[in-house]
């Protein structure tokens, strides 16, 4: 079968995006986010600085946290790649992504992607992670409206949803204090 | 959104693909390791190469599974990513100040990216040139990128950009030696005439050159430690960087080193504070005298975060705060 033409110039590669294989063609000077969003239409991820200092681009690369922002979309290429939309099981949430709606952990949720990838990749590394691992895993994520009480709250929950707990969150993160 | 320059992309796979392709591409082309420096600095305009040639795929460059160690010292791959230096056991245990060094560097999720080569050969930086294009424009540019004046000191010839690796003077502090590869061959310089204090031509390697090892000397009785201010606990560079090096002979200091990071276009040594130790069984009237004697000399430019005066006088804290904590690693 012949090959789609290129536009001359474009690169074209092959790569894994969320557990499908797929191809795609783009000027090689496009960053990873621009990829995602412009040409996969995949908008879940969200650029802020473009410069590497909020971390709200952040994607899993093979597992590991990246900022797509700073990553070419050609250097992609044959790798495997989680955004956002790649967490929820058809209808069913990501226990993190129940536990942030739940706590109150996004507000205008502009970090939330970026914030719900990199504490997946914590929580693969360590399933049992102290409120310290959780800062220090977190410490490239930006939030401008939370104050991160929630978020750590919120990863705590999900973290022990997923060891399988009956966790409740505290009443007084839902309701404050009485 | 904030996009890059277009350029030409290229993968080569071996060192001598990689050194053929530059001198081909010529003047026009640079290296790119994990991009974290020089992409945002693409996308700022201050370098606009039209071929980019990744080290990425070279792997005489990548950590051969575990860092070589030998009798003569620890060999490190430039290609190391920072977070692999800070989870390497073999690193923590016997050179905790290059994982301390490297685990105060941005963020958990940048070190993902940045490599050890990279943090070597990073640009100098200033407030009037971390700057969008539009930015740079509205102020008439500046001498080092598109200007003719430098605005941190207007009336100097030359720019005063800032040095800003947090391992760079912790390599200068504990004499380690890189390995650079050209197209006309192979030399070896030691970490301090590597850098050059000028904002604009910041390193002594030809552009052509690529970092290929970092040689750091064995553990023979010197003990070393570095010290990081910045405003936030997380993302900023330094403001100022202290790295501190002794050895440690018959309960005296027999030799040291104090380098100051982010004070100047180059890891500034000060052989004053350095002289001032030397004999010494880090007692603290000692300590006092070498922490007066790097600050002395300490002249920050208004070109980086936080007022003049109260960086002065941080030196003087952290070279003083350095030492004490050598000193109690080595005083019984
Ligand atoms: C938000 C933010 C915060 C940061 N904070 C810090 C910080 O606190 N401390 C700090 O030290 N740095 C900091 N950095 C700078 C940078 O990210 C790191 O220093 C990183 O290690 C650079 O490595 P890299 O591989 O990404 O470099 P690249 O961007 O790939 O390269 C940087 C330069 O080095 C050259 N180069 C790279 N490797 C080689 C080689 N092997 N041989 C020859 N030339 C080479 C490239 O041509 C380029 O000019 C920060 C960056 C950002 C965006
Ligand atoms: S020190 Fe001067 S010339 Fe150099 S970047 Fe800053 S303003 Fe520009
Ligand atoms: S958009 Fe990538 S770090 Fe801010
Ligand atoms: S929820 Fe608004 S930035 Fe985090």
């Amino acid at each position: 079968m012949a090959r789609r033409a290129e536009p001359p110039g474009h690169a074209h590669i092959s790569l894994e995006v969320n557990g499908e294989p797929v191809e795609v063609s783009f000027p090689p000077h496009k960053t990873l986010l621009e990829v995602l969003r412009e040409d996969l239409g995949l908008t879940g991820t969200k650029h802020g600085c473009e410069l590497g200092e909020c971390g709200t681009c952040t994607v899993l690369l093979d597992g590991q946290p990246v900022l797509s922002c700073l990553v070419l979309g050609v250097a992609a290429a044959g790798r495997k790649v989680k955004t956002v939309e790649g967490m929820a099981r058809g209808p069913e949430l990501h226990p993190l992504q129940r536990a942030f709606a739940d706590l109150g952990a996004a507000q205008c949720g502009y970090c939330t992607p970026g914030i719900l990838l990199a504490a997946e990749a914590l929580l693969e590394r360590n399933p049992r992670p102290t409120r310290q691992d959780i800062k220090e895993a977190l410490a490239g994520n930006l939030c401008r409206c939370t104050g991160y009480i929630k978020i750590y709250e919120a990863v705590e929950l999900a973290a022990a949803w997923m060891r399988g707990e009956d966790a409740a969150p505290p009443e007084e993160s839902i309701y404050g204090r009485r | 959104m904030l996009r890059l320059p277009s350029f030409r992309y290229l993968e080569p796979r071996t060192l001598k693909e990689a050194l053929r392709w530059k001198s081909e591409s010529g003047p026009e082309s640079m290296y790119v390791a994990g991009g974290t420096d020089l992409y945002p600095n693409m996308k700022r305009r201050h370098q606009e190469p039209k071929v980019v040639i990744s080290l990425a795929r070279i792997r005489a460059l990548r950590p051969k599974g575990r860092s070589r160690k030998a009798a003569s010292g620890l060999t490190l791959a430039p290609m190391m990513t920072l977070t692999e230096l800070v989870e390497s056991e073999g690193i923590r245990e016997s050179y905790p100040v290059l994982a301390r060094a490297a685990e105060l560097i941005s963020t958990p999720i940048l070190r993902n990216m940045g490599t050890l080569g990279g943090n070597l050969c990073l640009d100098t930086r200033c407030n009037y040139y971390n700057q969008s294009y539009e930015w740079r424009k509205a102020i008439n540019f500046c001498l080092k990128k598109d200007g003719a004046i430098c605005w941190v000191a207007p009336s100097s010839p030359r720019c005063w950009a800032v040095n800003s690796s947090d391992l760079a003077p912790v390599m200068v502090a504990i004499g380690a030696d890189f390995l650079l590869v050209g197209p006309e061959g192979e030399r070896t310089v030691a970490a301090a005439d590597f850098y050059q204090n000028d904002g604009i031509d910041y390193l002594s390697k030809h552009p052509g050159e690529i970092l290929a090892e970092i040689r750091v000397p064995p553990r023979d009785g010197w003990e070393a430690t570095y010290w990081k201010l910045r405003r936030r606990g997380s993302f900023d560079f330094p403001v100022l960087g202290v790295a501190a090096w002794v050895r440690w002979e018959e309960q005296k200091v027999a030799e040291a080193r104090i380098v100051l990071g982010a004070v100047a276009s180059q890891p500034q040594p000060v052989p004053e504070a350095a002289a001032a130790i030397i004999g010494s069984r880090l007692d603290d009237e000692a300590i006092e005298e070498a922490a007066l004697a790097a600050f002395r000399p300490s002249k920050p430019m208004d070109n980086t975060d936080f007022g003049l005066a109260w960086r002065k006088e941080m030196t003087r804290q952290f070279v003083r705060g350095a030492l004490k904590e050598l000193r109690s690693k080595l005083v019984e």
